[in-house]
């Protein structure tokens, strides 16, 4: 067996009064894909941030290689990408811009890199223009960018396919397996079907 | 893969997280240059109102000149606070920074920072301009703008944590007034009894001290604070 990333033990989480999941247990291992399915509001992207570290599950314990995420933040965080629901970019900025402030954050520096990577993601030629005038699905794909650029053992995904076209899936679809045969681990949520990513497991939210 | 990280190594250290938020929020601030100089034609515009409003006597507006324009930059300073965390907010760049293994600390630091470059600072080097128009002699105008130097980015440390607590939340504004304002009142009567002091004729050592000394304590325990109501903030 693989070794486990990161555990989930017992997570429940209630929100305005309302109880989204209980006594859920949750075991990610090296080479896995999680695909988190539930119905709207079920409490998918909570139980995403409540294992980023966002937020604090009301019972229960997030581990990273079996330690409390509290007591090992930043090696979790040195570890771990997070794309949330927002865009993850700022609007004033370029591509290349925002690419290297998200590589600061890891503290990482990139010099022409930056332009191959969104290259790879389809925006060559969008490099220096600023976010603002990309479409939705662009500004999704310069943060895609970040899972090419920024090494991380786990990947944390919140709907990575918004916006983003067929091709564009497509693309993501061969990341994830590429991110699983690397030994690296994915956590998303998504409504669409995943195909040819091995080590896919599903897990349904109520 | 392997290619990306061992080029990646290579890299690390040689950008600090605090270089890279100044430069990305100076960057980001200058592409939306109205949020600028906002509280800045609000500053010119409240002090040159004064006299009108009242009277242009020279002697009563010499009176009343420190207190009005460390009104004003307090007032400008608390209209500015909106764009500290607001937008990081809503765009999602906040929760990455509270996500990164970089100090926190470094980022608030930085964040507060260019807050000030590009509030505080432009507010203190407007003000001799105002202040002769308000008639304040020289003595007063040395003063005022090393008040200013002093004070504004206490405000600004103050109040990023009022923005961090409320970032959250749909409707800030009073809100963020009511937390701040109390919490400015002590930099407010220092620093303008410092200048009034000074106008006076009077020694001015005891009131910069004070200043200084709170501007010691605000940016080792303000940046803690921040740093803290941005967690609980964003983990609603």
């Amino acid at each position: 067996m693989s070794e486990t990333l990161l555990q989930g033990i017992g997570l429940c989480c209630e929100r305005d009064h309302r109880v989204l999941f209980e006594s859920l247990d949750i075991d990610v291992r090296a080479g896995e894909v999680l695909q988190v399915e539930g119905a709207n509001g079920s409490g998918k992207t909570t139980l995403l941030r409540v294992l980023t570290g966002l937020s604090e599950a009301t019972e229960g314990e997030v581990r990273w290689c079996g330690e409390p995420i509290r007591r090992v933040r930043e090696d979790y965080h040195r570890h771990m990408q997070y794309l949330g629901h927002a865009a993850g970019i700022k609007q004033a900025l370029t591509a290349q811009e925002n690419l290297c402030w998200h590589a600061a954050l890891s503290g990482l520096e990139y010099g022409k890199e930056i332009d191959e990577v969104l290259a790879k993601v389809g925006l060559r030629g969008y490099e220096d223009v600023p976010c603002y005038t990309l479409s939705a699905g662009q500004q999704r794909r310069v943060n895609l960018a970040r899972l090419y650029l920024l090494p991380a053992k786990l990947w944390i995904l919140d709907e990575p396919f918004t916006a983003i076209d067929k091709s564009g899936v497509q693309a993501i679809e061969t990341l994830l397996a590429h991110q699983a045969q690397q030994g690296g681990a994915v956590i998303l949520t998504t409504h669409q079907e995943l195909h040819n990513v091995p080590g896919l497991r599903k897990l349904e939210l109520k | 893969m392997t290619t990306q990280v061992q080029s990646a190594q290579s890299g690390v250290g040689k950008v600090g997280i605090f270089g890279a938020m100044i430069r990305r929020d100076m960057t980001a601030a200058f592409r939306h240059s109205s949020d600028l100089v906002n509280p800045l034609i609000f500053f010119v515009v409240v002090v040159t109102l004064f006299p009108l409003a009242v009277t242009p006597e020279s002697a009563f507006l010499r009176e009343i000149a420190p207190g009005v324009l460390w009104v004003s930059a307090l007032l400008a300073t608390l209209l500015s606070l909106d764009m500290l965390f607001q937008s990081d907010f809503q765009d999602g760049t906040l929760e990455q920074m509270l996500l990164s293994p970089q100090p926190l600390y470094s980022a608030i630091l930085a964040k507060v920072a260019t807050h000030w470059l590009l509030s505080g600072l432009p507010l203190t080097l407007l003000s001799p301009l105002l202040a002769m128009m308000l008639f304040l002699p020289a003595e007063g105008i040395k003063t005022l703008m090393l008040t200013l130097l002093i004070g504004t980015p206490v405000l600004s440390f103050i109040g990023a944590i009022g923005s961090a607590l409320t970032v959250g939340l749909r409707k800030t504004g009073l809100l963020l007034s009511l937390l701040v304002l109390p919490l400015y009142i002590p930099v407010l009567i220092f620093a303008s009894g410092a200048v009034q002091a000074a106008t006076a004729g009077l020694p001015i050592a005891g009131h910069l001290a004070l200043l200084g000394a709170i501007l010691a304590l605000t940016v080792v325990l303000a940046p803690l604070a921040i740093v803290t109501a941005l967690r609980i903030s964003l983990s609603g």
